[in-house]
């Protein structure tokens, strides 16, 4: 550091930005990775038939694979709309 | 029993060609009896950077076609006599390549006595790229310290861990980390991510950390792997990667910032 370096310092660590980014990315994209082809498309098709019944939005529905044990786990959620007042 | 290493990485531009040339070039003077492989048919580059590329007359595609045999096409390093570089097609494209072609290449070269055969891999997770790590015993990921070279190194290491030979017979292809472009005045600032944050996000330990220096340029301007200049802290760093391959124990070096004297720190812009 020169002595005269404050007066330019932007004081931003960058680094740690990208480290916290990369984290959730690279945690969430593994999730993904050894899930089958189909995951999407069902999600998509779940969503077409509970808005059907259902007025929810596009990423109301939520399907992920959980690895419990020996066996996968199918782990489908769907946030309803809040009740209108 | 020839050992194959991917040299990868998904994104492109990080430096895989350089680290494949600095990798061959030192395991073949360690007295290892090398091939290097370029398998970015349609975009080869490796022959540049080995400095060799007046030379090629048949390549990788033509071996595989069968209109060229092995010994036609391996092109003799000037500087060791155990190195040889097997180049890429210039004019066709990546679809040349079958996975029965490369298998037999691979095998015809390991009964060839060779010791080691290096991989360089293309961008990108197409089927050159696919190709290239398939038959891998080992693979080295070349990563930069930023973001999009990070994910994509990530996604590399799981196909590593599922589209290989070895992971189909249930094995695993022995995996590293090759960081390269690594500024340690930039960490210290707080603008580049560090060895062990890198370590940290892959959950892989690195072989090796060639710091940023300008005679990368210079010796793939003039054809000579950077790990023959040995006066460069880049060669050196790869001169410590190569022993490391080969079993050694050695510190990381240039990934601190050099204490500078006391005027350089007053006046440096």
């Amino acid at each position: 550091m020169g002595i005269f370096d404050f007066l330019t310092q932007r004081n931003k660590n960058t680094a740690n930005v990208a480290k916290s980014r990369l984290r959730i990315l690279i945690e969430q994209e593994r999730g993904l990775r050894d899930a089958p082809d189909y995951l999407p498309l069902l999600q998509r098709e779940l969503l077409e038939v509970i808005r059907k019944y259902i007025n929810v939005d596009v990423d109301a529905v939520k399907v992920d694979l959980h690895k419990d044990g020996d066996h996968n786990l199918l782990d489908i959620s769907v946030a309803l709309p809040e009740k209108e007042a | 029993m020839a050992e194959i290493i991917v040299v990868t990485s998904g994104k492109g531009g990080v430096g895989k060609t350089t680290t494949s040339a600095s990798l061959a070039c030192g395991l073949a003077k360690a007295g290892k009896k090398t091939a290097v492989i370029d398998f970015d048919v349609g975009l080869r580059n490796l022959d540049l950077i080995m400095g060799c590329e007046r030379r090629v007359v048949y390549d990788f595609v033509n071996v595989v076609h069968g209109e060229a045999n092995l010994k036609q096409a391996l092109i003799k390093d000037k500087r060791f006599e155990n190195l040889y570089v097997l180049a890429a097609s210039q004019t066709r494209d990546k679809d040349a390549l079958t996975k029965e072609g490369v298998e037999k290449v691979l095998n015809d070269i390991a009964a060839d006595g060779f010791d080691f055969i290096v991989c360089d891999s293309p961008a990108g997770i197409e089927k050159g790229a696919f190709l290239a790590m398939y038959f891998a015993d080992r693979a080295v990921v070349v990563v930069n310290p930023e973001v999009s070279s990070v994910r994509d190194s990530d996604r590399i290491l799981g196909l590593l861990a599922s589209k290989t030979r070895k992971a189909e017979n249930g094995e695993r292809v022995k995996e590293h980390l090759l960081l390269t472009r690594y500024s340690p005045e930039r960490v210290e600032k707080g603008d580049m991510l560090s060895i062990d944050d890198v370590q940290e996000i892959l959950g892989l330990n690195v072989i090796g950390v060639i710091p940023e220096s300008p005679e990368v340029l210079q010796s793939s301007n003039s054809g000579v792997p950077v790990i023959l200049d040995e006066t460069s802290n880049a060669g050196m760093a790869y001169v410590d990667a190569v022993a490391r391959i080969l079993g050694e124990d050695k510190p990381l070096r240039f990934t601190t910032v050099e204490k500078k004297g006391f005027f350089s720190k007053m006046f440096r812009s």
